[in-house]
């Protein structure tokens, strides 16, 4: 058997029924809170990294990306390993598990003579359409030459939709050289 | 060229006091809303329109803490699409937002804005009826929410009118009855005449000097200061802020009156209620906190160092107490939850309607005893009579309470 507890609301005492004084409190901490603002003081605004107007962080001007998350998914890149060469061997395992269809890859042979002609592949073509992509870096799961990667950019902006289309250049501009993850291409090792 | 002259005056006077002082600060108080809101809640407010010097290829926009918000306001309520639903009263739908905006700026024709610039008074009309105009004129705000809420042909909108005009009339007695104390005092119903009277002898409920410091004010003191609450609340009741906005209440009723208005209409509406705003503020400060005067005997000195500017500064000290008195409702706004609707009427007609009575017969009582016109038994026949009055008046109101639960507590027969 539970134990019931019977509750009593507890009854309004006289200086409550008043109103007046208990309204005046209000203003109290109201007005608290507007002078703390006023003077950079607002409560957690250290803990926000705001500027204390408020506990708001006034975006453009402060940003957070000191305090980014490792996992934090951003737009997706391309990577080159530490010989520069492209990781990307165009499988398209990416462009079938994209699932608002934002990548398109164009495969390219390597050709023969080329230094790394026996890696065999790799995009003649590679756009993603940032409009259409949602940060979900399935991409990244499904890779399996660790090619591609969902960076800390999140500031994806354009004026128009074929800005808004990253290709080959720009991912390999974003994602820039990873260094020290699989090297099964690599002769060094 | 000569009878020309009153009426450039006059003109000047309208245009200065209308347009250049009143529609910029209802303008503004609306960015005061935002960033006092904003402040209270810890958060920024507007803090960006400014001068789009980017545009012109600079590299950055001025912003002077996003104090040209309402002008950007204004602009979109202009350029927005003026829309009118097909099943609204035409008439009456184009009718209502002039209703509401019109009495407000009429209203502030009496309000004394400062003592005197080269001669002229700086009051548009300076009436010998001040208040009583104030009254008549803001009872007529009334017919445009109810208006707009009735010919929105709408649900919502006809509730939102509807409490409206019941809260504006209920509380229209209580402001009205509260104010006769006052005006018992002054014995004078030009507002000019008040604060200049104020300015010499104490402030209404501040009175520290000249005849201020006599007996019968100090015991007035008391009945002026009952007054000055009740009439404050009861202007907050009247132009629909907060702790009483439920006309427009948009937890229960979307948006209220103005649901089905867009555009430059509705623009006409929300700044109505902030002018209706300015004037209660306007009036109370009149009334009670001595208008344009400095107070603690400086306006003599005022008169004498600046001569002919004396009205300027007055103008400015009352502009002063009118932006504090508007930060104070904007206060008052994000502090207070919204009343129910029964605790309103339960408010105005069972505690303000009886204490203002109450407070009037006081009011006379003390008057009378200090003017020396009574003997010490009509003195205590007079006292016996508003001990009766008050006591009968409590008992009235406790019943009426008691009725009103009792009818909360027993579901409605149908």
């Amino acid at each position: 058997m539970a134990k019931v507890t019977k509750l009593t609301r507890p009854e309004l005492s006289k200086s409550d029924e008043v109103y007046l004084i208990g309204i005046f409190k209000g203003t109290l901490v109201t007005l608290k809170h507007a002078f703390k603002s006023v003077f950079g003081k607002s409560r957690g605004a250290e803990s926000l990294n705001s500027t204390g107007l408020g506990v708001t962080m006034q975006y453009p001007e402060e940003k957070w990306d000191d305090e980014l998350p490792e996992y934090y998914r951003g737009a997706p890149a391309l990577v080159t390993d530490e010989q520069d060469r492209e990781r990307c061997v165009s499988c398209q395992l990416c462009e079938f598990i994209c699932p608002p269809k934002a990548i398109q890859i164009i495969p390219g042979e390597i050709p023969e003579g080329d230094e790394w002609a026996k890696v065999e592949k790799r995009p003649k073509e590679f756009d993603i359409d940032m409009i259409r992509c949602i940060y979900c870096g399935l991409c990244e799961e499904v890779c399996p030459e660790q090619a591609i990667y969902l960076r800390k950019d999140y500031a994806i902006t354009g004026t128009s939709r074929e800005e808004m289309i990253h290709n080959k250049e720009r991912l390999y501009e974003i994602g820039g050289k990873r260094v020290g993850l699989v090297n099964k291409w690599n002769d060094l090792k | 060229m000569e009878s020309l002259i009153p009426i450039i005056i006059i003109l000047a006077k309208v245009i200065g006091i209308t347009f250049v002082l009143t529609l910029p600060i209802i303008a503004y108080s609306v960015y005061a809303e935002r960033r006092f809101a904003a402040v209270i809640q810890d958060r920024v407010g507007p803090n960006r329109t400014g001068i789009p010097l980017t545009i012109f290829g600079f590299k950055k926009d001025i912003s002077f803490f996003g104090l040209l918000q309402p002008l950007a306001d204004g602009l979109k309520f202009i350029l927005k699409e003026d829309f009118v639903p097909s099943h609204v009263n035409k008439f009456f739908f184009w009718l209502a937002p002039a209703l509401t905006m019109v009495p407000a700026l009429v209203t502030l024709s009496v309000v004394p804005f400062g003592s005197t610039l080269f001669g002229e008074k700086l009051v548009i009309a300076d009436a010998s009826v001040g208040p009583l105009l104030i009254f008549a004129i803001a009872s007529l705000s009334v017919y445009g929410i109810t208006i707009a809420g009735w010919a929105s042909n709408n649900k919502y909108s006809f509730f939102g009118g509807v409490r409206s005009c019941a809260q504006m009339i209920s509380y229209e007695i209580a402001l009205g009855l509260s104010v006769i104390p006052v005006l018992m005092h002054f014995g004078d119903l030009n507002l000019s005449n008040i604060v200049a009277e104020q300015a010499k002898n104490g402030w209404l409920i501040l009175p520290l000097w000249g005849e201020g410091l006599t007996t019968e004010r100090m015991l007035l003191w008391i009945p002026m200061i009952i007054s000055f609450f009740i009439f404050t609340i009861s202007i907050f009741a009247e132009t629909n802020r907060m702790p009483f906005d439920l006309p427009e209440c948009e937890t229960e009723l979307v948006g209220g009156y103005h649901t089905e208005y867009s555009s430059m209409k509705f623009a006409l509406f929300f700044l109505g209620e902030y002018a209706a705003m300015i004037v209660g503020s306007a009036l109370i400060v009149t009334l009670f906190l001595g208008g344009w005067s400095i107070g603690f005997g400086a306006d003599a000195w005022v008169f004498e160092t600046f001569g002919d500017w004396a009205g300027l500064i007055h103008l400015g000290v009352f502009l002063a107490k009118l932006v504090a008195f508007i930060l104070f409702f904007i206060l008052i706004r994000w502090t207070v939850p919204r009343f129910r609707y029964d605790q309103l009427m339960k408010l105005g007609w069972v505690v303000f309607f009886e204490a203002a009575l109450i407070n009037i017969l006081i009011a006379a009582l003390i008057m009378t005893y200090n003017r020396g016109q009574l003997s010490n038994i009509e003195l205590a026949g007079a006292t016996a009579g508003v001990v009766i009055f008050s006591v009968v008046m409590f008992y009235i109101a406790k019943s009426l309470d008691r009725m009103l639960a009792s009818d909360a507590e027993t579901p409605a027969k149908s």
